[in-house]
C-alpha cells in the first residue's frame, strides 16, 4: 500500500475498488454505530463508515463480496460493499441480533436474537428467514462446525451451549457450561469446540462428538482480580495449535495451548477486550477494545502486541477481509 | 408464558432438545412474591409514585427467564403474587405455608421480614427482596433467610468508598427522624470509621408529616432545607439518610453551602438502577421494559435476582427438589449471574448476596462500587457490608 493519503481517499469518494496488496480490516463501533475499516499491512485507518444503529457482530463472505453488520437496534442485518463501503441491502434478523456465523458455504446465515431467546436463520441470497430456533435466555455465541452440519448457539442467561442440526434446524443436544456463555468456537479440525464463559471466568473445552466437556480452562494473572478476568471472544489457529481467548477487563488475551489445553501466556492489550480476527495468512490478530476505543494488533508469531490503533466508540466486533 | 412457548415449539415443529423438554411431566418448582405494601403518603416526586406490580413484574422475568432454561431441563418455574398490608401479612404467609410453597420471596420492612421469617421457620426459605436492616444479617439474622437486598452496610460503604476517591472524607451526615433513618445513619458512621471519612456534624430532620407535595406547587420542606442545613462546620458533601423520602429529594440546590448531596439523594447507592448498559445490562433492561412497560425498580431487580437463584440452582443441581436446592444455593459451590460483571455468592456467615453496588445519579450509573482501590484477601465484594470477622449473625 504505497497510496498516498489524498489518492485513497480519493479513490474511495469515487467508490473505486483498492488493490488488493492487504487486507481490509472491519471494526464494529458499537457506540459510534459505524464501521472503521483498516488496511491490514500499514495498520493505518483507511476510513470510518456509518452502518446503523449500534452495530455489534460483523462479518464477511467467504468471498469478500459482501459484508455483514449487526445493526442491533434497527433489528435488522445490513449488508455493505466491502470496498465501498455502500449499503446494498439488509437482511431480515429479527430483534436485536447481535452476534451471527456464516454457513461455511456463506449461505445461509445465523443470528442470535438477544432480546427475543430466537435464534434466526436466513438465506443470504434471497434474504428470506428460512427458520427461528428456540433457544435459551439472551443468545449471543454463534458457532458452526468447519462441515456446516452443527451451528452452535451460546445463551448466556441460561447459561447453555445449544447443538443445533444445520439440515433440519433442531436442538439435539444442551451442554452446560459456566455463567454467561459469550463465544463459540471450532478449531479447524472440528475435534475441539471452545465456549468462554465471561462470568464464570472459565473456557469450556467441548467434544462435539460427544458433546462432553473435556476441560475446563481457567486463568490467573499476577495482579489482576479474578473478577476482571472475563473470557469472551475466541480465536483458534488453522492448525489448531494456538488458542486465542479475550479476557476482557482483565485487558489480556491469553494464549492456549491447543494440543494440550494448557495457557501460555497472556498478552497485553487494551481496555475490555472482546472480539478478535486474523487475516487470512494469520500474520496478525486484531482485537477489539471497548474501553479503550483502539484496536490491538497482535504477532501471531511472536505473541507480542505491535501496535494499538485508535478506532470508533467502542469498538465490539471486528472482521478481516478474506482477499 | 409456558402456553407461549410450547404454541412457539409446536408452530415451528422443532421440538427436540437433548436434555428433556417441556411435557406434561416436567418437574414444577413452586415460589410466591409475598409484599407487604404499608400505607404511605405518596413521594416527593411522581417520577417515584409506586407501580402496580412493584417486584411483580421482576418475578415474572424471572419466572420466564427459568423457564426458558428449564425448557431444555424439564423444568418449570411459578411465582404467585400476594400483596398484603401488615395486617394480613401473616394470614396470607399463612396460606402459602399451607399450600406448601417452598421458597417465599418477601418485599417486606424489616420487622415484618424478621416476623414472617420466623413464622416460616423451616417450612419455608424466605429471600428477603426489600429489607436493607443490618441488625437482619447480625444479631437478628435467621438460617432460613437469604438476602437478595443489600443491606444498609453495603450501600453505606459503597458510597464511602467512592467519596474516599473522590477525596471528601468530611461529611455533614443529615438524618430523617424514623427507626429505619437512624439506623441508615448509623451505617454511614460506621462507613465513615472503616474508610477514614469524618462525619463533622450529624442533624435530624424531623418529620412533622405533611411535607409533601401541594396542589398550590409551594413546597414547605423545599423552603426550609437552606436554613436547615445552615451554620454547619466546613464539609465535602452532604449525606442524607431518608428511608422514606421525607425530604432528601429537596436537598440538591437547597443546601446552605454549595455542597454535593449523597446518600438518599444526589448520588445514591442502589442495587440496581434502569440508566446501567453495561455487562449486558441493556439487554435486561430491554427485556424488563417490553414486559412491564416502565423502567426497572430495585425492587423488581432484587426479586429478580431472588427468583433467578433458585432457576439457577435447579439448572445446576438439574433438580427441582426445594431441599437440594436450598442445600445448593447455601453451599460454596453457588453463583449466579446478575449483570453486575462478577458473578454473585452468598456470604455463608450471614447469608447476604454479595454484590456490586451502583452509585446512580438520576440519569446515568456514575460508578460502580467496590471501588478498584479497595482490596481484599477473599473478595473485593467483601469490602461492602459486614465481613466475617465483623458479623454478629449466629445460626
Amino acid at each position: 500500500m504505497k497510496v498516498s493519503t489524498a489518492i485513497l481517499t480519493s479513490a474511495l469518494c469515487l467508490g473505486f475498488a483498492l488493490p488488493a496488496a492487504a487486507n481490509r480490516v472491519f471494526v464494529s463501533n458499537e457506540k459510534g454505530n459505524d464501521v472503521t475499516v483498516l488496511d491490514s499491512e500499514t495498520l493505518e485507518v483507511i476510513g470510518t463508515y456509518p452502518v446503523g444503529a449500534r452495530p455489534r457482530g460483523i462479518t464477511i463472505s467467504p468471498d469478500g463480496k459482501e459484508l455483514y453488520v449487526c445493526a442491533s437496534d434497527d433489528d435488522l442485518v445490513r449488508v455493505f460493499n466491502p470496498e465501498t463501503m455502500e449499503e446494498m441491502h439488509t437482511l431480515p434478523s429479527g430483534p436485536d441480533p447481535e452476534l451471527f456465523v456464516l454457513h461455511p458455504s456463506g449461505n445461509p446465515l445465523y443470528i442470535a436474537n438477544e432480546d427475543d431467546n430466537l435464534v434466526t436463520v436466513v438465506d443470504t441470497q434471497t434474504h428470506k428467514v428460512l427458520a427461528e430456533i428456540p433457544v435459551g435466555v439472551e443468545p449471543e455465541g454463534m458457532g458452526v462446525s468447519p462441515d456446516g452440519k452443527v451451528v452452535i448457539n451460546t445463551s448466556e442467561t441460561t447459561n447453555m451451549a445449544h447443538f443445533i442440526d444445520s439440515e433440519s434446524f433442531e436442538i439435539f443436544a444442551n451442554v452446560l457450561v459456566d455463567s454467561r456463555p459469550r463465544f463459540a468456537q471450532f478449531n479447524d479440525a472440528g475435534t475441539k469446540l471452545y465456549v468462554s464463559s465471561e462470568i464464570g471466568g472459565t473456557v469450556s473445552v467441548i467434544d462435539p462428538a460427544t458433546q462432553e466437556i473435556t476441560r475446563k480452562i481457567s486463568f490467573e494473572i499476577p495482579g489482576v482480580l479474578p473478577e476482571a478476568i472475563q473470557p469472551v471472544g475466541v480465536r483458534v489457529t488453522s492448525d489448531g495449535s494456538k488458542v486465542f481467548v479475550a479476557l476482557g477487563p482483565a485487558n489480556r488475551v491469553a494464549v492456549i495451548n491447543g494440543e494440550t489445553d494448557e495457557v501460555e501466556d497472556y498478552l497485553l492489550v487494551g481496555q475490555r477486550v472482546w472480539q478478535m480476527a486474523f487475516t487470512p495468512d494469520e500474520k496478525y490478530l486484531f482485537t477489539t477494545n471497548g474501553n479503550s476505543n483502539d484496536v490491538s494488533v497482535i504477532d501471531v508469531a511472536a505473541l507480542t502486541v505491535v501496535k494499538s490503533v485508535p478506532v470508533g466508540q467502542q469498538p465490539w466486533g471486528v472482521v478481516v477481509a478474506p482477499n | 408464558m409456558k402456553g407461549r412457548i410450547i404454541i412457539l415449539l409446536a408452530g415451528l415443529s422443532m421440538a427436540n432438545p437433548a436434555l428433556a423438554q417441556d411435557s406434561p411431566d416436567a418437574q414444577t418448582v413452586r415460589a410466591a412474591v409475598l409484599r407487604v405494601d404499608v400505607p404511605s403518603l405518596p413521594p416527593i416526586s411522581r417520577l417515584d409514585a409506586p407501580p402496580q406490580d412493584l417486584g411483580f413484574a421482576g418475578a415474572r422475568l424471572a419466572i420466564e427467564d427459568n423457564d426458558t432454561t428449564g425448557r431444555f431441563m424439564g423444568q418449570d418455574f411459578e411465582a404467585l403474587e400476594v400483596t398484603a398490608t401488615p395486617e394480613t401479612a401473616a394470614a396470607e404467609m399463612d396460606k402459602l405455608l399451607a399450600e406448601g410453597i417452598p421458597f417465599i420471596v418477601t418485599l417486606a420492612d424489616d420487622a415484618e421480614t424478621l416476623a414472617l421469617a420466623d413464622q416460616a421457620g423451616d417450612r419455608a426459605l424466605v429471600l428477603n427482596a426489600r429489607a436493607r436492616g443490618d441488625h437482619l444479617r447480625g444479631k437478628d439474622c435467621r438460617f432460613n433467610v437469604i438476602h437478595a437486598a443489600p443491606s444498609h452496610a453495603m450501600l453505606a460503604d459503597a458510597l464511602a468508598q467512592f467519596l474516599m476517591w473522590k477525596k471528601w472524607p468530611n461529611w455533614f451526615l443529615v438524618a430523617g427522624s424514623h427507626p429505619e433513618d437512624v439506623a441508615l445513619a448509623d451505617a454511614y458512621r460506621r462507613a465513615a470509621t472503616k474508610f477514614g471519612a469524618r462525619i463533622v456534624e450529624a442533624r435530624t430532620y424531623e418529620d412533622t408529616g405533611g411535607s409533601r407535595r401541594s396542589d398550590s406547587g409551594h413546597v414547605q420542606v423545599q423552603q426550609q432545607m437552606p436554613v436547615f442545613t445552615q451554620r454547619a462546620p466546613a464539609h465535602d458533601v452532604l449525606i442524607a439518610a431518608d428511608e422514606n423520602g421525607v425530604f432528601a429529594d429537596w436537598l440538591p440546590y437547597a443546601t446552605w453551602d454549595a455542597r454535593p448531596v449523597a446518600g438518599s439523594a444526589g448520588l445514591v447507592p442502589r442495587s440496581w438502577a434502569p440508566s446501567l448498559e453495561a455487562w449486558g445490562a441493556t439487554q435486561f433492561q430491554n427485556r424488563f421494559e417490553k414486559l412491564a412497560g416502565r423502567p426497572i425498580r430495585e425492587e423488581d431487580y432484587q426479586t429478580w435476582i431472588a427468583l433467578r437463584m433458585i432457576g439457577e440452582a435447579a439448572t445446576r443441581t438439574q433438580s427441582t427438589d426445594p431441599a437440594t436446592l436450598k442445600e445448593f444455593m447455601l453451599s460454596e459451590n453457588f453463583e449466579v449471574a446478575g449483570f453486575k460483571g462478577q458473578k454473585l455468592t452468598l456470604r455463608d456467615w450471614d447469608h447476604q448476596l454479595r454484590q456490586p453496588i451502583l452509585l446512580a445519579t438520576g440519569s446515568v450509573t456514575a460508578s460502580v462500587s467496590p471501588q478498584d482501590q479497595y482490596l481484599h484477601q477473599n473478595s473485593a465484594l467483601d469490602t461492602l457490608g459486614f465481613d466475617r470477622p465483623e458479623t454478629e449473625c449466629k445460626f
